[in-house]
């Protein structure tokens, strides 16, 4: 038999189905990828044991089901498990095991998937390279000391070194999307409100969004499909249907609009990133897709609006990581300096930074000049996007300014680390559902990606338009496993 | 009727102060669950069971608004005669402390549900409208117990996440008898609405006072200061009574009065200074991402509107109007729904005036001294108004009817079965009267004689010996009237 691991998402699930092979020689041959995998990092938590229990217990079962039925995922440590520990990749939540499990790996679980393990990610989901976490570095499978982009590293990392079959991730400014772009697989943020926020650990409320991570668009499809939908436990959740994404892909995107921004022309941006743009949109028109130049005059505001907004958010969502309750506790004297203590050992310095900025934005006479005046350009940059799409059917555009850097490159300039989500932030801003699809490589043998936006819950738009670029991009993800 | 002045001022050294005082209310919301979750809100459980997943604020939890609770506090707006607002905001208030899980607390700042409204005293020197800036939702804190170990704090949790609304009063109030009335008035409106059951001393309705004092005749108020979390109404009063002195002492003494929080001791009577203006914690107030703007319906507010009992106000016009009695009765019968049921139960077959006597008198007199409510009452309604008959029938004197009401009192027997087997019925023949009264006039010529010289006050000493003499039995009225005859 050919390596499982190779295989797409949906021809496991198929070849599960069909007793071409069973749940647990699919489990077994991510597992062995994985306990070889040290060197890349990708594992905080691995439930491998456990793992192999679910599967074995699925084939046992005379009628499988679900959309993912047998498949075993290995998630973000952003999503709470219950009974397995759950760290947000922090210090402070080291010792952190949930008695709940959050609404969208529940979701996946009940289509007849399992845990396989937990991923690194930057603490908190604060981060664009996976330095952040305190669990160290995630390394890129396309090249040794390589950062696999951020927050989402471990999961794009995992999917790309073939050992999970699919993975989810948060995005909050572009952790989906840019690792995905980084490691030359598919990441999708759905639309804000589209999947349930209860149970993942909150980084900007406004902006969180769990999305999928797979190998192809039809992977995409498939998982997207399992984790939507409405909760009531999540009030800014949408009570609107879900499509079935899957049955209804399709390469047909003949006479549909895309609109090309030129404020993503960005300076110093590399010729290679320009060059591959212009293959998007010679694909397209090959698809029988209308290019269309169009504006979205406030972008340029869009990452400092971002980098006020997510802080502020994040500096009262974290005030929970007090020692009190729940994770790690440092001593002090007196209640303060127990706070103190516990929260300068506990948050790294990129959450610190953060918490002072949001904390700052928010402080009684910064108000107004800062969060007030962000929600304010936020508003823009919304209404850019809305009249775009009275035009167009999809916004397309380079998923990142760059290519995959080395480690330690951008740690001490975090606006140059900022940077790198210029592409992706505005979209969160705007609360819309974009993808990233792996498109090419650059001078270094370093995957790039494209990203396509498209309208809020008009995910299978930009879907389909993915899948009609897929098919022609023919992108191979040309990985030899150095890392063993 | 006579009406009293106002007369509450400060006597300092060199002038005369007035009181200015304006009140936050926190009043908790009569639920059965919790403002973001389904945990009970029982009072008086072991600490630490009535905690969701939610109210301990673990990773990745989100509030859900309780409709009920949003729906209670309509219903408190408008029984305040307030604008309702159909778009409100929860904000996030950003605090640390050990018994706040979430290290903020969800509330409502620039847009609070309730805008505008009023309450109504009914003070001795005559009616007072006190205005209502606003009333908001917000979540409670837990409990910190800071006295079961030497080294720890334990933290409870039980109370964290119940619903609060905070009823912010304008400084309109001049007077801790005007905090009574107020607070009193404003717990009677939502007993009315049952959307606070007003218990002070579980600690459903608190209150922070804002004081401060000004010259007799000055019209800028004077700095002030707030005095946090006071849970009785007499506390309230203790504490500015104390707090208005310490100010006017400060500015005779040509000192300033600083803006800050202070404490109320219970024990020492005296109010303490917790933190000043400039120690004032920044609460970075923002509106809570997790949760939406509250958009709510006119025909919601419509609804609600239609299910409204009578309230207080309302109630007391009807009685004054209908029943024929006094606006200081009314007031006093209207204070409790359940005082103003009783009486309206008991007037359905009986005399009004004399029911409202009776209930004021006699049965709030019994309720006091076993300190029961007027529902645990040892006699029924039913009951009081058969008696009530009793003597408007001419059956029973009234000091008879006390001496049936004692009995009534412990076995709630009806009047007429204690009267019959007492033999307490009103001695009314006047043939028989006549024969007692000849008998004592016999026995007492003496006194008739002087009686008659002009020494007229010893009628009613006859009075007292017939009375006497007929075990208490004899009609007073016809008592009088053969008296009269007889002794001319």
């Amino acid at each position: 038999m050919s390596d499982l691991s190779n295989y797409t998402l949906v021809d496991l699930v198929e070849g599960i189905k069909n007793k071409n092979f069973t749940s647990e020689e699919v489990t077994k041959s991510f597992i062995k990828n994985s306990e070889v995998s040290d060197k890349l990092n990708t594992f905080i938590t691995k439930s491998f044991d456990q793992a192999l229990v679910s599967a074995k217990n699925f084939d046992k079962k005379s009628k499988p089901n679900g959309l993912l039925g047998g498949i075993p995922i290995a998630v973000k440590d952003m999503f709470c498990t219950k009974d397995v520990k759950t760290t947000a990749g922090s210090k402070i939540l080291n010792n952190f095991v949930p008695t709940y499990e959050s609404t969208v790996t529940n979701k996946l679980w009940s289509e007849g998937a399992f845990l396989l393990g937990k991923l690194n990610c930057d603490e908190f989901a604060m981060g664009s390279s996976n330095e952040t976490s305190f669990f160290g570095n995630v390394t890129n499978p396309f090249g040794d000391k390589i950062v696999p982009g951020g927050s989402s590293g471990g999961s794009a990392s995992a999917l790309a070194a073939n050992l999970t079959p699919a993975s989810i991730g948060t995005d909050t400014g572009g952790s989906i999307r840019q690792p995905a772009s980084f490691t030359g697989t598919v990441g999708l943020k759905p639309t804000y409100g589209r999947c349930s926020r209860w149970g993942i650990v909150a980084f900007a409320s406004s902006l969180d969004q769990a999305g999928p991570l797979t190998k192809t668009v039809e992977d995409c499809a498939l998982l997207l499909q399992a984790m939507s939908g409405y909760d009531p436990k999540d009030s800014t959740s949408v009570n609107i249907k879900v499509n079935d994404f899957s049955s209804n892909l399709t390469e047909k995107v003949k006479d549909l609009t895309i609109g090309i921004p030129k404020e993503y022309r960005v300076e110093n941006m590399p010729t290679e990133i320009d060059k591959l743009w212009k293959k998007g949109i010679d694909f397209l028109k090959d698809a029988g897709v209308v290019i269309k130049d169009i504006s979205l005059p406030h972008t340029m505001y869009a990452l400092p609006t971002y980098y006020i907004v997510a802080p502020a958010e994040a500096s009262s969502n974290l005030a929970r990581y007090d020692g009190v309750k729940y994770g790690h506790r440092s001593k002090g004297n007196n209640l303060i300096e127990m706070y103190e203590n516990t929260r300068s050992e506990g948050f790294g310095d990129e959450v610190k930074r953060r918490i002072l900025i949001g904390t700052y934005v928010l402080s009684s006479g910064y108000y107004d000049a800062y969060y007030l005046k962000a929600q304010k350009v936020r508003k823009l940059i919304k209404e850019d996007f809305d009249k775009a799409f009275n035009n167009v059917d999809a916004i397309l555009t380079p998923s990142t300014p760059s290519s995959a850097f080395k480690m330690g490159e951008k740690k001490d300039d975090p606006v140059s680390m900022y940077l790198n989500d210029i592409f992706t932030v505005p979209v969160n801003l705007a609360g819309l559902p974009a993808i990233s699809i792996p498109s090419g490589y650059d001078k270094n043998n370093l995957p790039l990606g494209l990203q396509l936006i498209g309208r809020p819950f008009d995910e299978q738009m930009i879907l389909n338009l993915s899948l009609a670029l897929q098919r022609r991009m023919n992108f191979k993800r040309n990985i030899k496993a150095w890392w063993k | 009727m006579s009406e009293k002045k106002f007369d509450y001022f400060i006597k300092g050294e060199k002038n005369k102060w007035e009181v200015i005082i304006g009140l936050e209310v926190h009043a908790q919301v009569l639920s059965k669950s919790k403002l973001f979750s389904s945990s009970s809100t029982k009072f008086g459980a072991e600490p630490n069971t009535q905690v969701s997943l939610v109210d301990s604020a673990l990773p990745g939890m989100l509030p859900v608004i309780n409709q009920f609770c949003i729906e209670q506090s309509i219903k408190t707006g408008l029984g305040l005669k307030a604008k309702i607002n159909r778009h409100s905001v929860f904000d996030r208030k950003n605090y640390f402390y050990a018994d706040l899980p979430q290290g903020y607390q969800i509330s409502q700042y620039k847009n609070p549900i309730v805008g505008e409204g009023e309450v109504i005293l009914d003070m001795p020197y005559g009616t007072k409208k006190i205005a209502i800036e606003r009333l908001h939702l917000e979540q409670d804190a837990g409990k910190s117990i800071h006295d079961m170990d030497p080294e720890n704090t334990f933290v409870d949790l039980n109370r964290s996440g119940i619903a609060l609304m905070e009823i912010v009063s304008k400084p309109d109030l001049r007077s801790p008898e005007e905090v009574n009335a107020y607070v009193k008035k404003l717990r009677s409106i939502m007993r009315y609405l049952a959307t606070c059951d007003g218990n002070m001393q579980e600690g459903s309705l608190r209150a922070d006072v804002n004081v401060s004092v000004r010259r007799v005749g000055e019209k800028k108020y004077g700095t002030r200061c707030e005095i946090k979390n006071v849970n009785s109404i007499k506390f309230m009063q203790m504490a500015i009574e104390h707090e208005a002195k310490r100010q006017v002492k400060l500015l005779e003494d040509g000192k300033a009065v600083d803006q800050e929080t202070r404490l109320f001791d219970i024990k020492k009577n005296i109010t303490k200074s917790m933190r000043l203006k400039e120690e004032a914690h920044d609460y970075r107030y923002f509106p809570d991402p997790d949760l939406l703007p509250l958009e709510i319906d006119k025909s919601l507010i419509d609804k609600l509107k239609k299910t409204l009992p009578e309230l207080p106000d309302e109630k007391k016009d009807r009685f004054i109007k209908n029943y024929n009695i006094s606006a200081y009765e009314a007031n006093i019968l209207v204070s409790e729904k359940e005082i103003s049921d009783y009486y309206e139960e008991v007037i359905k077959h009986a005399d009004k005036k004399l029911a409202a006597n009776w209930i004021m008198g006699d049965l709030f007199a019994v309720l006091n001294r076993k300190n029961l409510s007027i529902k645990r009452s040892p006699v029924s309604a039913k009951n009081l108004s058969i008696l009530i008959n009793l003597i408007s029938s001419g059956e029973i004197s009234g000091r008879i009817a006390k001496e049936v009401f004692e009995i009534m009192i412990e076995k709630n027997d009806n009047p007429k079965e204690i009267v019959k087997s007492k033999g307490l019925r009103q001695q009314s023949d006047p043939k028989e009267l006549e024969k007692i009264i000849t008998e004592i006039l016999t026995k007492n010529k003496d006194k008739v004689a002087q009686y008659r010289n002009g020494k007229e006050k010893l009628f009613g000493f006859f009075v007292g010996q017939v009375m006497k003499s007929s075990g208490g039995r004899a009609n007073p009225k016809l008592v009088n009237e053969i008296l009269k005859s007889k002794l001319k």
